[in-house]
């Protein structure tokens, strides 16, 4: 399995370098490939952008355009090489996608993919309007590609050019996905409030998603720009654009070699239409777009996850790198036991007149374990929201070591070392269960976007995996380590929160309900490892409803109810508390 | 720019901004009730103009046999879908509204388009042979991925306009074409000259909102459509079909799209993909609307009509790219402002 995936590249580059001269394909077989390879490239960054990062964008074929253009006017106007333009087609790319990005990727829902059909149709007439651009005629004249003197207008030398840039945009998009930012990409369809709470932040993740996709998008339009050696707008707006989106669709969004497979399938079938439908109708026109649309609305209808899933299975496990000795990621430096950790002080939120939590006190001293208890809505979750800072205060104020905390995000609480786990699972179900584990490690890392794609940032990966590794062992879960996090029960799942709130090397452990789902066994274990943590000076604040638990294992309790603290003290005394048994079981007296 | 531009501008963008607000009233409907984001919403006015131009000269349109078309794939894919849960009475509504009607229609159009009964006719029959189709799309296209994200629903609703638009083509040819204005009459208010056509643009729209009103404020069947909207699951609780209020809505949305072409087809040259782009302006009147208040999306459509009529004043070439622009502000003003939650799959 292993030496079968490690030949691929090999096999591809060979591929590349020899089948279009050896004559087996005919030239206009070659120019389709050409065509498939171009976009390709756009479709691969669709994937990214839409089937991982879960960003609709129908205005890709814009950036296309940008790159294209860009060439075209330097090489035109300035005289410069085509190879010069290639990063200057790359830089104007990722300026206008950042300064587009910028607001996109702060679209919320559906308003998302509205915002890119608003900026494909725009940019499409502004090519259209510009005179410097051609305007509705566009450039042409083009120089081709050079390598000496030899000029690539056949296409069959420019199908190397186009297959290795396909084939880099490959390694670089898996390598990216598998490193830490990968992951942290991956969490942001399925769960985004899991990848803030470790420290992921949300916004600067999807720009760099979104410039990453661009930029291939450029890559594409250089490619084209040279090969086609014309550019004018038609092939840059929202119809191409929603082309490039169905062939990430029709592939299978989410997987990196489904976008090659989708952009094989449309250009076939768009070329085959081209010829049929003529002969069928009788007159010549764009009536593939008939058949285009109904496969669009067809594929959506029965396969919507697309076509790679169902012809080559699900995506394999991941396979990462063990690190070469033991050696661990620094240890954080705890506080001594029994000094104030946490602080929440008169805290108070309301919700316009709904006072959910109202002026509540308590302390969490380190090396302790703290239960947060009380009946439905009393409060305890919304409070869990102050400390992580999900939610803003509305009065009062919550120290952390003595510090008051302002302006709380749940990134500042996890570089803070508040590990937490949520209500409901908060897990990328689609991602295995280690690399789930190993979100909990993002801030232990330090690799960017651009040591993933060059392969450097291997070592790193294996210090977080195998932190991620020994957490799952301490919850019980190794043996599940990868399989996808979506195929375990809910109890697991806990667990899986718990290992991946240990990841983060925490200071305090924020964990709400982790023994609901779990069985008698299980919760045993959690309490026997909780109790493990608190020997290690980790202290815990525990929201739970299972008395049993959480009378044997915490240190002191605190009520609450109706948003109002009603008892704090040891177990033994809140059991015996008038207040608080009328607050469970109504008027006891 | 005088006092004279400035009224004319503001004429010519009331009619387009009104034009816009049915065609956005519809989308804001459509969105509503079913989620879909109707793309070719637009496709329903650009093919009633086709037909009444049709019409107009005598000729025999070819929506009949679009209608047809799409009346023979609705029943296909009904037929296959639902094989086994099928009964007489399902079989009798199926062949009765996807098969005898679009006939009947044909013959009649047949019978009607040489005698050239006048504009009256034409209008009626035209709006007869469009509205049917927004239920028949409904049914081939989005009713089996009626429970999917607006995401997918939104990307059928792009196939659904590619297919429209290709057919268009295929039934009504590329050559464009502009119909009879409904009132030849014309007045002026100082230095303004008021064409019949738009005071009868602005009556139109006025009745049809009015309507639109009493629909949703007074009737039952409104009211249904309006909890469909605010809840699917609970509707469905309490026995409102969800599917027929699909249906319903894209109905109306078709009939809506209908008359829109009827307005705008003495207004411009109409091709048969011009429908997209007063649909995509209707949108981005829609959108500022937020996809839910009717009030709001009528003046913002008044303002999508009259910015673009300055911007055409002022900048030409550049209109469609400022339109558009237009909308990423609000957008993002809309996502602070009013944020939904993240829908799950």
């Amino acid at each position: 399995m292993t030496v079968s995936r490690a030949m691929i590249p090999g096999v591809c580059a060979l591929a590349i370098l020899i089948l279009p001269f050896t004559g087996l394909l005919p030239e206009y077989w070659i120019t389709l490939f050409n065509y498939i390879g171009i976009s390709s490239l756009v479709a691969i960054g669709l994937v990214l952008l839409t089937g991982v990062g879960g960003m609709t964008s129908f205005g890709q074929a814009a950036f296309v355009g940008f790159g294209a253009y860009t060439s075209a006017v330097l090489t035109l106007n300035f005289g410069l090489s085509p190879w010069l333009t290639l990063p200057a087609s790359l830089v104007v790319t990722m300026v206008v996608a950042g300064l587009i990005g910028a607001i996109t990727v702060r679209l919320s829902g559906h308003y998302l993919p509205l915002g890119t059909i608003a900026w494909g149709i725009a940019f499409f007439y502004l090519f259209g309007n510009i005179d410097w651009l051609g305007a509705h005629d566009g450039l042409s004249g083009i120089p081709p590609l050079r390598i000496g003197t030899h000029a690539l207008t056949n296409p069959r030398d420019y199908f190397v050019v186009v297959w290795v840039a396909v084939v880099l945009a490959v390694i670089a998009t898996q390598n990216l996905l598998g490193g830490r930012v990968g992951r942290a990409i991956r969490a942001l369809r399925r769960s985004t409030r899991a990848g803030e709470a470790f420290g992921v932040n949300t916004a600067a993740a999807k720009l760099m998603v979104f410039v990453y996709a661009a930029m291939l998008a450029g890559l594409a339009g250089w490619l084209y720009a040279h090969f086609q050696r014309s550019v004018s707008p038609g092939p840059f707006g929202i119809g191409t654009g929603t082309e490039y989106l169905l062939m990430a669709v029709l592939g299978g969004a989410g997987r990196v070699y489904g976008a090659i497979l989708g952009a094989a399938g449309i250009t076939f079938l768009r070329d085959e239409l081209q010829n049929f439908l003529p002969w069928l109708i009788g007159n010549t026109g764009n009536y593939e777009a008939i058949a285009f649309g109904a496969v669009l609305v067809l594929i959506l209808q029965t396969a919507s996850n697309g076509l790679w899933p169902i012809l080559f299975g699900p995506p394999p496990a991941p396979t990462p790198p063990k690190p070469r000795d033991d050696k661990r990621s620094p240890e954080r430096a705890l506080p001594a036991p029994g000094t104030a950790l946490l602080q929440v002080q008169q805290a108070r939120k309301a919700f316009g007149g709904l006072v959910a939590v109202n002026d509540v006190d308590f302390e969490v001293q380190s090396g302790r374990i703290v239960g947060l208890i009380g009946p439905n809505g009393a409060g305890k979750s919304t409070t869990f929201n102050l400390i992580t800072g999900v939610l803003p205060l509305s009065a009062g104020q919550i120290r952390f070591e003595g510090h008051a905390l302002r302006a709380q995000t749940p990134q500042r609480a996890a570089a803070l070392g508040l590990g937490r786990t949520f209500q409901h699972v908060e897990i990328v179900a689609d991602m295995s269960v280690i690399e789930n584990v190993a979100l909990g490690a993002h801030l232990l890392g330090a690799a960017g976007p651009l040591r993933a794609i060059f392969g450097l940032d291997r070592s790193e990966e294996a210090l977080l995996f195998a932190d991620a590794r020994r957490q799952l062992e301490r919850v019980g879960l190794a043996d599940v380590a990868f399989r996808p996090a979506g195929t375990l029960a809910l109890g697991q799942l806990r667990l899986v929160e718990v290992a991946r709130a240990l990841c983060l090397n925490p200071v305090l452990l924020l964990l709400d309900e982790p023994a609901a789902g779990l069985r008698v066994g299980e919760k045993k274990a959690l309490a026997r490892l909780l109790r493990e943590v608190r020997s290690e000076g980790i202290s815990v604040l525990l929201v739970e409803h299972d008395m049993d638990f959480v009378m044997s294992l915490a240190d002191t309790l605190v009520v609450l109810d109706f948003g109002t603290k009603i008892a704090e003290g040891v177990p033994a005394s809140i059991r015996q508390d008038p207040v608080v048994l009328e607050a469970y079981l109504g008027g006891v007296s | 720019m005088d006092s004279t531009i400035f009224l004319f501008l503001l004429q010519d963008g009331i009619i387009n901004g009104a034009v816009y607000a049915l065609v956005a009233i519809a989308t804001v409907l459509v969105f509503a009730v079913t989620r879909v984001i109707l793309v070719p919403q637009g496709e329903f006015v650009a093919f009633t103009a086709l037909t009444i131009a049709a019409l107009e000269n005598g000729k025999m349109p070819s929506t009949p046999w679009l209608l047809l078309a799409l009346g023979v794939l609705a029943a296909a894919s009904e037929l296959v879908r639902h094989f086994r849960e099928l009964n007489l009475r399902r079989v009798a509504w199926i062949v009765l509204f996807d098969l005898a009607l679009p006939v009947a229609l044909l013959l009649l159009t047949r019978t009607l388009a040489p005698m050239k009964l006048g504009q009256l006719t034409n209008i009626l029959l035209a709006i007869a042979l469009i509205t049917p189709m927004g239920p028949m799309i409904y049914r081939i296209a989005f009713e089996p991925i009626a429970h999917s994200s607006v995401l997918v629903l939104l990307m059928a609703a792009f196939g659904v306009h590619f297919s429209l638009t290709g057919l268009g083509l295929l039934f009504f040819g590329p050559e464009g074409s502009g119909t009879a204005p409904l009132s030849q009459a014309s007045f002026s208010l100082g230095d303004l000259v008021v064409t019949g056509q738009s005071v009868a643009v602005l009556i139109v729209t006025a009745v049809l909102l009015v309507l639109f009103a009493l629909f949703f404020g007074r009737t039952l069947l409104g009211k249904a459509l309006r909890a469909c909207s605010s809840n699917r699951i609970g509707a469905r609780l309490v026995g409102i079909p969800t599917s027929a209020a699909g249906q319903i809505a894209f109905a109306l949305a078709a009939g809506l799209g209908a008359i829109s072409g009827v307005l705008v087809g003495p207004l411009m040259t109409v091709f048969y993909d011009s429908g997209f782009l007063i649909g995509l302006k209707a949108f981005v009147a829609a959108i500022l609307g937020g996809l839910v208040s009717y009030p709001l999306t009528v003046l913002a459509a008044l303002g999508v009509g009259f910015a673009e009529a300055l911007f055409s004043f002022w900048a030409s070439n550049f209109k469609e790219v400022l339109v558009f622009t237009l909308i990423i502000p609000v957008l993002a003003w809309r996502s602070v402002y009013a944020p939904h939650a993240e829908e799950t799959e």
